[in-house]
């Protein structure tokens, strides 16, 4: 497996290490596998994008990282390492004093973090003393700055507001600012500009692209979203039915997929069709959680598949740097081809 | 009138519309200080959509672009401003003919989910239209939704099901066999592959490019998606707080824009060709449209605007042949 091989001086710099996790939810329909085996490493400073369609799991997987899945939802298998120390299993209190401090998640509906009736200046005051024993003043003067260091204009009025005064892209601002009031060593943004307009969407971007490299905070992107994840991260982790079927550099991954999913769902963005034309589309849709197929799970829509692919097909290095599952992957040289 | 036979009047014509939300204070009202809080959501767009053309209309949220929608739809009737259906204003019509022109734009929502009546199986939410209106009998009634949901790739098995029991994906068919149920010559499509997964996606806009040839289908397509709406679309209209900003054949206006909103639009598009790009945003948000900036809307936001754009509305000028911006800086006058 992938972990074997793995050296000490690498793992010193890994800031996540995800290995074979499993989240399941115990429902009346059945044991859904919503997270069904990952694995996925981020080092110190890099951005990764998580990769995937509604169902996929990688909400949960992120969910997962912070130990808030809540039930009938549980990690059953696997580790959470984050700087070495695995979180499945710790105590909630422990979970607690890393969550905001030591990692931080930013959700797609800023008002997930914000409450409505408590101005900002409260809230983000309680963030920090929740962690750390400062003076009001004080507290209030790091609020001030961490407005201003996501670009909200006059952070000092801006404090006294209310969440519901502020515009959609300002209230992520808000929540952005928030995450990063401790510094943390490791942000999970969980689609968090899907909702937002395409100019308001870049300044989020610029935001957190500026911010991240400054503080060499290792940031989990997940989205549905290729072409924004082309634009920020380092490396590229698709995520199909609860597993990471493909994972590598952003260039290699977008511009030699390996995977037929992967593939198929970049020959299908219009920018990759001739204009007017038919989308080279993926027929079928995603198994649901509680009734997926046999060894790989997009076996019944892939154009590739044999009687192999019934079983379930191991992650592979084809490359360096690169992990994949799959059996009969893209022949080399292949471009984003018809899955 | 005596107008030469051979050109006929484009299928829908939108001449100097507004519509406002909320009403202004009377007299009284405004002797006591009440304040004007409506809301200028369409503000006098011109937009001529021809037979058999598919006309992309990208704007951000709050521009007025769903508005302009249920304007052309005949769901909402402008505040002022005609809309011309076939050469003749809609609101002339008599009401035979108005029953049948309103029947002749249908329209795609972007949330399938609380567009289809939960408590009806689907074989009524498609046939329902077509019973009413007289287009099929009771006789006719089961092959004709038949017909109607294998035309929209959906297996006519399931017609006694409910909205519930399908994915997003076919839902999305319910909808837009539902819209062509009742035989319409235009589509007013509003986001309706938003909310749809990226390879369920392609597979709704293939079906809706095999539909629109098929039935040589004239069609408003709403989009924020600016990848989404250079591909479907002939001609492209940008929308900017109210007001159609630039308006030009999709092949010109992705490849030569000229207004600096569409711009600032294109370069924030996310591409999946640019690599760890170095986003550099357009600053400012988004006005309220109750409280649209003087002159030209953009002009805070805009790089390049002078004092003019701050005092004078610029209107839309033809900047080449059927390109129309509307921008000061291009000195047309």
């Amino acid at each position: 497996m992938i972990d074997d091989d793995f050296h000490q001086d690498v793992a010193s710099t890994l800031t996540l290490d995800i290995r074979n996790l499993h989240t399941h939810f115990d429902t009346r329909a059945g044991t859904l596998r919503a997270v069904d085996g990952v694995n996925l490493r981020i080092k110190r400073g890099e951005i990764v994008g998580l990769v995937g369609e509604s169902g996929s799991g990688k909400s949960v997987t992120g969910f997962s990282v912070i130990g808030l899945v809540d039930p009938p939802g549980r990690i059953v298998g696997g580790e959470v390492r984050f700087q070495g120390r695995n979180l499945v299993g710790l105590e909630e209190e422990a979970l607690r004093q890393l969550r905001g401090h030591d990692i931080a998640m930013i959700f797609q509906d800023p008002m997930m973090t914000l409450n409505p009736v408590l101005r900002i200046s409260t809230q983000m005051v309680e963030a920090i003393t929740a962690h750390e024993i400062v003076a009001e003043d004080e507290a209030l003067e790091r609020a001030h700055d961490a407005l201003a260091s996501v670009g909200i204009p006059h952070p000092e009025e801006r404090l006294r507001d209310y969440p519901h005064q502020f515009s959609g892209g300002m209230r992520q601002r808000v929540a952005i600012a928030i995450a990063l009031l401790h510094n943390p060593a490791l942000i999970i943004a969980d689609e968090p500009t899907t909702a937002l307009d395409v100019t308001i969407q870049g300044q989020i971007l610029a935001v957190v692209q500026r911010l991240v490299a400054e503080r060499g905070t290792s940031l989990l992107w997940i989205t549905h979203d290729l072409s924004v994840v082309a634009g920020l991260a380092h490396r590229v982790a698709v995520m199909y039915a609860g597993r990471i079927v493909e994972e590598g550099p952003v260039d290699e991954v977008l511009d030699h997929p390996m995977h037929p999913y992967t593939a198929g769902l970049i020959a299908s963005l219009p920018s990759h069709n001739r204009r007017g034309t038919r989308l080279a589309q993926i027929p079928g849709m995603a198994p649901p959680a509680h009734d997926r197929p046999t060894g790989c799970s997009f076996r019944p829509r892939c154009a590739r598949a044999t009687a192999e692919c019934e079983q379930d097909p191991p992650a592979t290095t084809p490359a360096q740097g690169r992990s994949l599952r799959c059996f009969n992957p893209m022949p080399a040289g292949s471009q984003g081809g018809r899955a | 009138m005596t107008a030469p036979p051979a050109a006929p009047p484009p299928l829908l014509q939108l001449e100097q519309v507004s519509k406002r939300f909320g009403t202004r204070p009377g007299l009284l009202g405004r002797l006591f200080g009440q304040k004007d809080d409506g809301v200028q959501a369409v503000n006098a767009v011109d937009l001529t959509i021809r037979t058999g053309e598919v006309v992309g209309l990208v704007g951000e949220s709050g521009c007025g672009k769903s508005t302009l929608g249920r304007l052309a739809a005949g769901l909402l009737t402008p505040t002022s401003g005609r809309v011309m259906w076939r050469g003749l204003d809609r609101d002339m019509l008599d009401a035979d003919e108005a029953r049948r022109a309103k029947l002749s734009v249908q329209m795609i929502f972007q949330d399938p989910q609380s567009s289809l009546n939960p408590r009806m199986k689907v074989a009524q939410i498609v046939g329902e239209a077509p019973r009413v209106h007289g287009l099929i009998g009771p006789e006719g009634f089961d092959a004709y939704v038949d017909a109607q949901l294998s035309r929209a790739g959906l297996d006519p098995a399931m017609k006694r099901r409910y909205p519930h029991q399908f994915s997003g994906g076919q839902r999305q068919r319910i909808g837009i066999a539902r819209a062509l149920a009742v035989q319409p010559d235009m589509l007013v499509c509003d986001e309706s592959v938003a909310a749809l997964d990226v390879s369920i996606q392609a597979q709704i806009i293939n079906l809706f490019l095999d539909l629109r040839t098929e039935l040589n289908l004239t069609c408003l397509f709403i989009s924020h998606d600016l990848g989404v709406v250079e591909h479907v679309s002939d001609r492209v209209a940008i929308m900017y707080l109210g007001r159609i900003v630039e308006e030009a054949p999709a092949e010109e206006l992705f490849a030569r824009p000229n207004h600096p909103y569409t711009h600032a639009l294109l370069a924030e598009v996310p591409r999946i060709t640019h690599r760890r790009r170095h986003f550099v945003p357009i600053q400012g948000e988004l006005p309220s449209p109750k409280h649209p900036p003087a002159g030209c809307h953009f002009h805070p936001r805009c790089i390049h605007a002078e004092l003019r754009c701050k005092m004078e509305a610029p209107v839309l000028r033809e900047i080449a042949p059927g390109h129309r911006s509307a921008c000061h800086l291009n000195k047309l006058d």
